[in-house]
């Protein structure tokens, strides 16, 4: 039923059974004599190879699924490797949660958008339920984030963890084309929403973070260990380093035109009505993004000071006008249909 | 992540099936496979195998054994597989960063026992998470918007909000019936039953200028669905209004910002983009704002809008304010 015959899930349970049951390190031999399923004519070379490939398709198989196959020989006398499956290693050690805390595992475990991601926190759940933990997967909690990965995010936090150097194609909006870089990474960083990947760039010998969305294609890694990841490396402040909290010391005074720019007056540190519109006072950091921000209000909004706003402002303006004569000469606004004569 | 591995699967649980089953002796077989996420026949199945299996000698004193009483079932002999394999590296990092963003989540009341969860579950994985290079922020603004949203949430109220829609440059006020507080990407929302809209709609929770709680119950009707958020919050749908930008190198920032529909290199200094606007007003703001390196190409209506609104503008300065040179 599921593409593998009964026989065969049947001798690898009795495969785990045999080596968890056993102190002495067994070799393939005396697997073959023990466990149900390898019974084969040692003597007859087709059969002895046939055998062969089964139980290395076997170790792989208990390999894949973490089962910590241990080899070793038995005694010096013995040239041929055994097996066997340290309990230490294998057992998932004793596991009490609270009723909350279980709670909390549950939520956790479902909050995954990414496919390999929440069917791997599904057998996790498994398998603490099967340590005793009893998982109520009805529990909520009043707020839920949604937890999505871009695809580098798995090959760059196996690459830190196993400190390989990888290598992948980086294409911020302004390149033409994607660049090849070459990074030591130390560890991936969820911020603000988005993903990156902070490490040491090598071939700009410094540190540097890169956005896991900008990155096109694969990741490829090096051999483990090649370098090794700063102690106490606070992946978070170098990710913030680079779009830290603003300051904003000045304060702007502009013109609002009566019931307009409501996304403007939202921010409002003071509100003065007036004649001609209200007066509305607004915190800035910086006079250009300001200037950018305002200009989108169009003529619903005139700075009145200070003169760095005010004429950042007209300046884009002007800007805007220049470039829309140059590019449209004063053809008629098409009207919809409905609305012509 | 391991693609799904058949046979493997198998085998996982049939290892799990049986610390399952011994830490709880009488289980109703329903019960066991509803809790494991498989068929009672499928259930059935794997005990059959199971009873076949043991340790060496493979007699009757050998051989995993159960009990079974009516429809429930007590493992009586294990053979040694009395607990579960311990947690791979995927198991590990899916649990560990997902239990890290909840703990990110301005929940007073349910932040202490995530942290504690987190502690255990470290350390019952052991090497697979140790040193977990990953670290999770959520934003931590409305922090405290958010937490009172989520009293709301909980008391199941109706809700009064002053709300800023950017699409329209609007505040509006609405009544609406809380369902749930979610963080995506990098905002927090309400989705709520709106009975303005008589629609479920989702509001950032940093756009709500003004929430009251009302002294009457939240009624979300029951055809109400969830908003699938998984592929984000806006999805732009074929019915909104395509706009055509020309825009230079230093825009093509917007590329990254809005889902486009198509992008186009026209020169190499040069771009077409089409993108859903869903509304007219807010693609001039877009398009104001943007500045000189960017181009309406259609609609129309668009291109005349923004000429129109950057004149008057112009001419608003003229008038009002100090002059500058």
């Amino acid at each position: 039923m599921w593409g593998v015959s009964r026989t065969r899930t049947e001798r690898l349970v009795n495969l785990v059974i045999c080596l968890l049951s056993t102190r002495r390190f067994l070799t393939a031999a005396q697997i073959a004599a023990t466990v149900p399923g390898y019974e084969h004519d040692a003597d007859d070379p087709r059969e002895h190879e046939a055998f062969q490939r089964k139980f290395e398709r076997d170790k792989a198989e208990l390999r894949d699924l973490g089962v910590p196959l241990e080899t070793g020989t038995a005694s010096v006398f013995d040239t041929e490797p055994g097996y066997r499956i340290a309990r230490r290693d294998y057992a998932l050690p004793d596991v009490h949660l609270e009723p909350d805390e279980t709670a909390a595992v549950g939520i956790a475990a479902r909050l995954w958008q990414h496919a390999g991601l929440a069917a791997a926190a599904t057998s996790g759940l498994l398998k603490l339920r099967a340590a005793g933990v009893d998982v109520d997967v009805n529990a909520t909690f009043g707020v839920e984030p949604v937890v999505t990965v871009d695809p580098a995010f798995e090959p760059l936090q196996a690459a830190a963890r196993e400190q390989r150097e990888v290598r992948f194609d980086y294409r911020t909006p302004e390149d033409d084309a994607a660049r090849t870089r070459r990074l030591q990474p130390w560890g991936v960083v969820s911020w603000r929403g988005r993903w990156y990947v902070v490490g040491h760039d090598l071939d700009r010998d410094a540190t540097r973070c890169f956005r896991l969305s900008r990155i096109v294609g694969p990741v490829t890694s090096g051999g483990p260990n090649t370098y090794t990841r700063p102690a106490d490396v606070d992946l978070i402040a170098h990710v913030a380093a680079f779009s830290g909290p603003v300051e904003r010391s000045g304060r702007a005074t502009i013109l609002v035109r009566p019931g307009r720019a409501a996304g403007v007056r939202r921010w409002a540190e003071e509100v003065e009505p007036g004649p001609d519109g209200d007066r509305v006072v607004i915190r800035y950091a910086d006079p250009d993004g300001l200037a950018r921000w305002l200009v989108g209000y169009g003529a619903d909004v005139v700075v009145l000071g200070p003169d760095e706003v005010r004429k950042a402002t007209l300046a884009r303006l002007r800007d805007l006008v220049d470039g829309l004569e140059d590019r449209h000469p004063d053809i008629p606004v098409e009207l919809p249909a409905a609305a012509r004569p | 992540m391991t693609a799904a591995r058949g046979g493997g699967d198998r085998l996982a649980r049939l290892l799990n099936l049986v610390p399952y089953l011994l830490a709880r002796p009488g289980i109703a077989v329903a019960d066991a496979a509803a809790d494991l996420g498989v068929t009672e026949k499928q259930l059935r199945e794997d005990l059959e195998l199971l009873w076949v299996c043991g340790a060496p000698g493979y007699g009757p004193g050998d051989l995993i054994d159960m009990a079974f009483d009516g429809d429930r079932v007590t493992i009586t002999y294990d053979a040694g597989i009395d607990r579960p394999l311990r947690l791979t590296q995927d198991e590990a990092l899916a649990l560990v960063v997902a239990l890290r963003a909840l703990a990110q989540v301005p929940d007073a009341q349910n932040r202490d026992a995530v942290e504690r969860a987190l502690t255990k579950i470290e350390s019952a994985a052991g090497d697979a998470a140790a040193g977990l290079p990953v670290a999770v922020r959520l934003p931590t603004g409305g922090a405290e918007r958010l937490a009172e949203l989520q009293d709301a949430v909980q008391r199941r109220r109706a809700l009064r909000l002053t709300y800023y829609t950017a699409t329209r440059d609007e505040l509006s006020d609405r009544i609406v019936d809380p369902m749930r507080v979610l963080v995506v990407g990098g905002h927090g929302y309400l989705e709520a039953w709106c009975r303005r809209a008589e629609a479920v709609r989702l509001f950032r929770i940093d756009r709500i200028d003004a929430c009251a709680e009302l002294d009457e119950p939240a009624v979300v009707p029951p055809h109400a669905e969830q908003t699938d958020v998984s592929a984000g919050v806006f999805r732009p749908s074929d019915d909104l209004p395509l706009v055509t930008l020309r825009i230079g190198r230093w825009e093509r920032w917007i590329t990254e910002y809005y889902p486009c529909e198509r992008v186009v290199e026209e020169t190499p200094d040069q771009w077409l983009v089409a993108l859903r606007a869903s509304d007219l007003a807010w693609a001039r703001r877009l398009v104001l704002g943007l500045g000189p390196g960017v181009t309406v190409v259609a609609p129309p209506a668009l291109v005349g809008a923004v000429r129109q609104e950057a004149r008057a503008a112009l001419d608003a300065y003229a008038r009002v304010g100090p002059a500058l040179d």
